[in-house]
């Protein structure tokens, strides 16, 4: 299979700047005192993958706080999956209702802001006209305005980095593999103690996407389109290693985690040793949770590891829009970046500046307790840039067709 | 003859709402399988949807697994019902048994899954129960038990869901075929207990659970939650892989997503009319066999066998059931360890607050959708009594077809149609659509105490001059008030276990404890899946225990008032 | 003055275009009728035809007049048209007296005076004190006079028993005919038997008609 339809739309997409005319009754994001007072009593309906406690938590916080302060009231719809609020979408669209939709904030990144910018299910350009947006290290975090190297032109709005790291439980795993090629050897010699989440899912992709990244001789092809590349060279090396590696996958590999988080729990079983995870403080949060024992840690492949940042989106017909973008602009705060940063909450990277924050604002980062299992951002080093949305559409194609299906 | 009221309207007020849904839902979903999505840029009919569905290399694997799960699902938990009945019907190990299987019928699906994966899995109880002083086991063994690529732990997983239900409608049908009887007549002629019964009894009583027996083997073909939990995934079955499509960030996959739905249709047709073709065989060799007048009078180790099975089914649930309470109350709790290393309320004290909002809008949706399926069924079924309209036979046909047409191949169709007429995203439109599903089953449960109320009951009310309303609500419903709850608990149960409805007609905005619970299921928690599972196990029995304890409570001194 | 008693006028009930039963008979206040005919000839049919219960599958022709009144299409509750069957029927869910308030009619107002008329007729029946009784702790003697009190209540203006007496024992069943002849005497209801008891028929007294299947 070849099927390289939403290719061809990205690259339509890239091309043709996303050119979503407002309605009549939307907020204009440049007066932003008049966003503030439009959305005074709105309700925020931000759709958000619900899988993960501390993800709720914090989503709950914030809805307290934009609450006190703006009366705005957020009502976290958990999804299970971020395209059903893209169906939803969808399906407003094909009925024709363009005003008062269902979904006004949804938690997105990748191949589903690719794909909802491409159909101009997105309202915008609001994110640069944020008041926080000065504070964001746009300099130093080029994913902040790139995400898989789709320009985001403001129709998104950053909130957290992520970055690839690996955990292993230290007790039976001294020692972690540190390459890709050792990792195939460790998990020759300890078969079924090592898995990925199943491609689709986006972990199990990026597992993909940072084996690549060792194996092609120019990391340069990854930032172009697959239908640019020699595509079939760049990814021979890594059939080649996964045709290696999967007899000795977990269940021999025809079995596989439907989720990341579902690896926690597989961790904490015994059932693996090594797990992969786009949050840097997703192991220290679960050993504060009493998820996984205390003797779990986290490492990094030599040559840095892929990260990205989280995104928040309006649609094109959301019916609070206001609403909308002031609980983005607050989840841009020093003091929510502050708190998501906390391993005991969420862990996860800030998007702002340290050098353009107050003394104090920059006091509450200095003060974090990093956690027993998270790496300091030394040790986390560079991250490496996402490749083109195009090559994980591709590579899950491929996978699934050589190992989706049991032979 | 009698004045008519607007009740006379009410068969074909039913059916227009359980069926204007399923029809427009399935042309909502015919038209993106032919190419038609306007908002996708697919204006004109193509077959390249149906090109690109038999291009996915796993469309063999996915189409056998959805026909052998659903099929022996159907099978096996049909066989076991009836040699279950046969062996042991009327005997205090049965009374036992079913006491055992009702509550059975209020875990959900989901739940229940999760409990059996727990159960069975290298690292789950069994395996704990028997390391390391047994099996040596300091890690769990790489064993692919759960999610094997046959099917066969979802198979055993919808079974032990099914038996239950199957059990109990068959229970609900017996004493029409007057078991007493047909087997006093088989004995006394030298018959075995359970040769006697399957010749002479289970033919009457499978004519009666027919129609439950369909609604089984598509919902087996078709089930998402379990499929999820404990099928395989290399492929999984068509269901599961048409709704990873429908979710997938790809939009352009929306096509295929349809015409795999259209596929799931046709595969459960396909598998109703094998199903039917299979009736008039067994029906042949079974008559053959009931002629050549074999008693088989030495079933007595077989008839321990069917126990061993019904028994290990009941077990499976209660026990990872179990094993679930047991988790959300656990702190650390390693392999091998049969116990938790620590208990610790936390998990409780984390969700048990965000638990009350779902469980309160679960309850209310559930006691609304329910009311109005009752309202409409005892509609139908007293305009039945009183203008002898007996068309409602044949239609009762048509009120499962929401049952037997896969929920993924109509309600995305639903949706579009929802938000077409304006429909709001609320409670309202969520209600509706969980009465198209809620409808059946109150329909099946109480069609058949209400048909056998003695009429000379209303004969006397009429004659006593009360009105046709008076006798129904004085006489007839209060004489019926248990099995009426019984039917109501029945489809609460049905309406908290909605996932699909709520979430696509909802627009997610509409949370329940059952949205709740996948979402954070899919964290893979079993600490958090364990406080839902509870939480939904705990509501729907709620519901059973309301209906068992009214009306002992209403008529404690009325005992000619028969007991659901 | 209007014709009195019930009046069955070229009755004849159809299943599917055939004729089942014929009948034509008069009865007047006091007297009672007896139908005799083998089971399956369909005398219970024919009571469904008077009491206006007669299931869709079957026609009715000819007239049934009450009183002067014609009441062939009238619904059953405005007949005024007693029936007893040979099950009591008692509603298990309501207590004796609550049985008994259910056949008083409405015109009957206010708690106490219902109460008051409830207990005047236990007390009539040799029950009194049995109001709040579960009627299933009832012998069969007082199941059926409370039966017949109840359709007495109801004040109507003619009375059909469907072989009320068959499941009674021998003893019972002599005592508990006499009772309810003598009430419907003391009434001058027309009363409509239908038995296959001879018994039933000679003491009924009145004349008899023998159902035949056409």
């Amino acid at each position: 299979m070849t099927g390289g339809y939403l290719m061809k739309s990205l690259i339509a997409a890239a091309a043709i700047a996303a050119s979503a005319t407002p309605g009549l009754s939307d907020p204009n994001p440049g007066d932003w005192s008049a966003v503030v007072a439009e959305a005074a009593g709105q309700t925020v309906y931000w759709n958000a993958w619900g899988g993960s406690t501390a993800t709720n938590d914090f989503i709950r916080w914030a809805g307290d706080q934009v609450k006190s302060r703006h009366d705005v009231t957020v009502e976290h719809v958990k999804l299970s999956d971020t395209a059903d609020a893209v169906s939803r979408v969808l399906a407003e669209k094909t009925a024709g209702k363009d005003q008062g939709g269902a979904v006004d904030l949804i938690w997105i990144n990748g191949a589903n802001f690719a794909a909802m910018k491409d159909k101009g299910l997105l309202f915008g350009p609001w994110a640069q006209s944020q008041p926080n947006w000065g504070i964001v290290d746009v300099d130093g975090k080029p994913a902040v305005i790139n995400d898989f190297t789709v320009p985001t032109d403001g129709l998104e709005s950053p909130w957290a980095m992520a970055q690839v790291v690996f955990y292993y439980d230290s007790a039976r795993l001294p020692e972690p593999p540190r390459t890709m090629a050792a990792l195939a050897d460790w998990a020759a010699a300890h078969p079924g103690r090592f898995t990925f989440p199943q491609p689709p899912d986006f972990l199990g992709a990026t597992f993909m996407k940072q084996a690549l990244y060792g194996m092609v001789a120019d990391p340069a092809v990854l930032q172009r389109p697959v239908d640019h590349v020699d595509y079939t060279a760049a990814t021979a090396p890594l059939w080649e290693f996964l045709d290696g590696l999967t007899p000795h996958l977990w269940r021999q590999g025809r079995a596989y985690p439907q989720s990341g988080p579902r690896q926690i729990q597989m961790m904490a079983d015994g059932e693996i040793d090594l797990a992969i995870s786009f949050s840097p403080g997703e192991a220290s949060t679960a050993i504060a949770n009493g998820e996984l024992p205390d003797t779990v840690r986290s490492f990094v492949m030599e040559g840095g590891t892929i990260g990205n940042a989280s995104f928040v989106a309006i649609p094109y017909n959301a019916n609070a829009k206001a609403g909308a973008m002031v609980l983005a602009n607050f989840l841009l705060s020093p003091e929510a970046q502050a708190r998501a940063q906390n391993p005991d909450v969420l862990g996860y990277g800030t998007v702002l500046a340290m050098d353009k924050l107050s003394a104090e604002d920059r006091a509450r980062f200095d003060a974090l307790e990093l956690g027993i299992a998270t790496l300091s951002p030394a040790d986390l080093g560079p991250a490496l840039p996402e490749p083109h949305p195009s090559w994980m559409v591709q590579i899950e194609q491929d996978w699934t067709a050589k190992f989706g299906v049991a032979k | 003859m009698t004045r008519r009221s607007g009740l006379h309207l009410a068969p074909a007020l039913t059916l227009a709402l359980m069926l204007g849904p399923v029809l427009a839902g399935l042309l909502g979903t015919l038209a993106p399988a032919l190419g038609l999505f306007p908002a996708l840029g697919g204006t004109e009919i193509s077959g390249a949807p149906f090109m690109k569905l038999i291009q996915w290399p796993g469309l063999g694997p996915a189409v056998r697994l959805s026909m052998t799960t659903g099929l022996l699902a159907t099978l096996l938990s049909l066989g076991i019902t009836a040699v279950l009945l046969a062996a042991w019907h009327g005997t205090a190990a049965f009374r036992w048994l079913e006491r055992a299987l009702a509550p059975l019928l209020s875990v959900p699906h989901a739940a229940a899954a999760f409990g059996i994966a727990f159960l069975i899995a290298p690292s789950g109880w069994i395996a704990r129960a028997l390391s390391p002083w047994a099996t040596g086991w300091q890690y769990p063994p790489d064993l692919l038990i759960v999610q094997d690529p046959w099917g066969i732990a979802m198979t055993m997983g919808l079974v032990a869901k099914e038996l239950p239900f199957l059990v109990l409608m068959a229970l609900a049908a017996l004493p029409q075929a007057q078991p007493g009887r047909s087997m006093l007549v088989a004995q006394a002629l030298g018959y075995g207990r359970m040769t006697g019964w399957l010749k002479a009894v289970f033919p009457r009583v499978y004519a009666q659970i027919r129609l439950p027996v369909y609604a089984v083997l598509a919902y087996s073909m078709t089930v998402v939650d379990v499929a999820i939990i404990l099928g395989p995934n290399t492929p999984p079955p068509l269901s599961v892989q048409v709704v990873r499509w429908m979710s997938d960030p790809d939009l352009t996959l929306r096509f295929q997503a349809a015409a795999g739905a259209m596929l799931q249709l046709a595969l459960v047709l396909a598998a109703l009319g094998l199903w039917r073709l299979g009736e008039g065989v067994v029906a042949r060799l079974g008559h053959g066999w009931a002629l050549r007048g074999g008693r088989g009078t030495r079933d007595g180790a077989l008839r321990f066998l069917t126990m061993g099975v019904g028994a290990a089914s009941v077990a499976a649930i209660l026990l990872g059931l179990a094993g679930l309470a047991l988790w959300s109350v656990a702190g650390v709790w390693r392999f091998p360890h049969l116990l938790p290393d620590t208990l610790s309320l936390r998990s409780w004290a984390r969700h048990g607050p965000g638990l009350s909002d779902p469980a309160l809008d679960t309850l209310w949706i559930a006691a609304a959708a329910t009311l109005i399926a009752l309202a409409l069924v005892v509609a139908c079924l007293e305009s039945e009594h009183r203008y002898g309209l007996k068309t409602s036979t044949r239609s009762l046909w048509l009120l499962y077809l929401p049952l037997l047409v896969p929920q993924i191949a109509f309600l995305p169709g639903v949706q579009t149609l929802a938000l077409m007429l304006g429909g709001d995203t609320g409670r309202g439109a969520v209600i509706l659509s969980h009465v198209v599903f809620v409808l059946p089953y109150v329909f099946l449960s109480l069609g058949d105490p209400f048909r056998s109320w003695d009429s000379r009951h209303a004969t006397v009310a009429a004659a006593l001059g009360a009105s046709p309303a008076r006798t129904l609500w004085a006489v007839r419903l209060p004489m019926l008030l248990a099995p009426v709850l019984t039917a109501a608990a029945v489809g609460f149960a049905v309406s908290v276990g909605q996932y699909l409805p709520t979430l696509l007609i909802g627009g997610g905005r509409v949370q329940t404890l059952t949205t709740e619970a996948v979402a954070l299921a899919s964290g893979g928690d079993r600490r958090i899946i364990g406080v839902y599972a509870l939480a939904q196990t705990g509501l729907v029995m709620l519901g059973f225990a309301a209906a068992i304890a009214i009306p002992r409570v209403l008529w404690r001194n009325r005992r000619g008032v028969k007991e659901g | 003055m209007p014709q009195t008693g019930l009046i069955l006028d070229t009755l004849c009930i159809l299943k599917q275009g055939a004729p089942l039963i014929t009948l034509n008979a008069r009865i007047d206040p006091g007297e009672v009728l007896t139908v005799m005919g083998r089971s399956g000839v369909g005398k219970s049919t024919l009571l469904a035809a008077i009491t206006g219960t007669l299931p869709p599958a079957f026609q009715l022709r000819g007239r049934i007049v009450l009183n002067g009144t014609d009441i062939t299409a009238a619904p059953p509750q405005t007949r005024h048209i007693g029936i007893l069957f040979q099950d009591e029927l008692l509603f298990p869910h309501l207590s004796v007296g609550g049985n008994l308030a259910f056949g008083l009619p409405a015109t009957v107002r206010g708690r106490a005076a219902r109460r008051a008329r409830v207990n005047a007729a236990l007390t009539d029946i040799d029950m009194a004190g049995f109001a709040d009784r579960d009627p299933a702790t009832l012998s069969g003697g007082q199941k059926a006079r409370v039966a017949l009190m109840r359709m007495l209540l109801s004040e109507p203006r003619a009375l059909l028993l469907d072989e009320p007496f068959a499941r009674l024992d021998a003893d019972l069943r002599s005592q508990i005919r006499r009772f309810v002849f003598d009430r419907a005497q003391r009434l001058n209801l027309p009363v409509l038997l239908v038995t296959h008891d001879s018994a039933d028929a000679r003491a009924a007294g009145g004349k008899v008609v023998e159902l035949k299947a056409p």
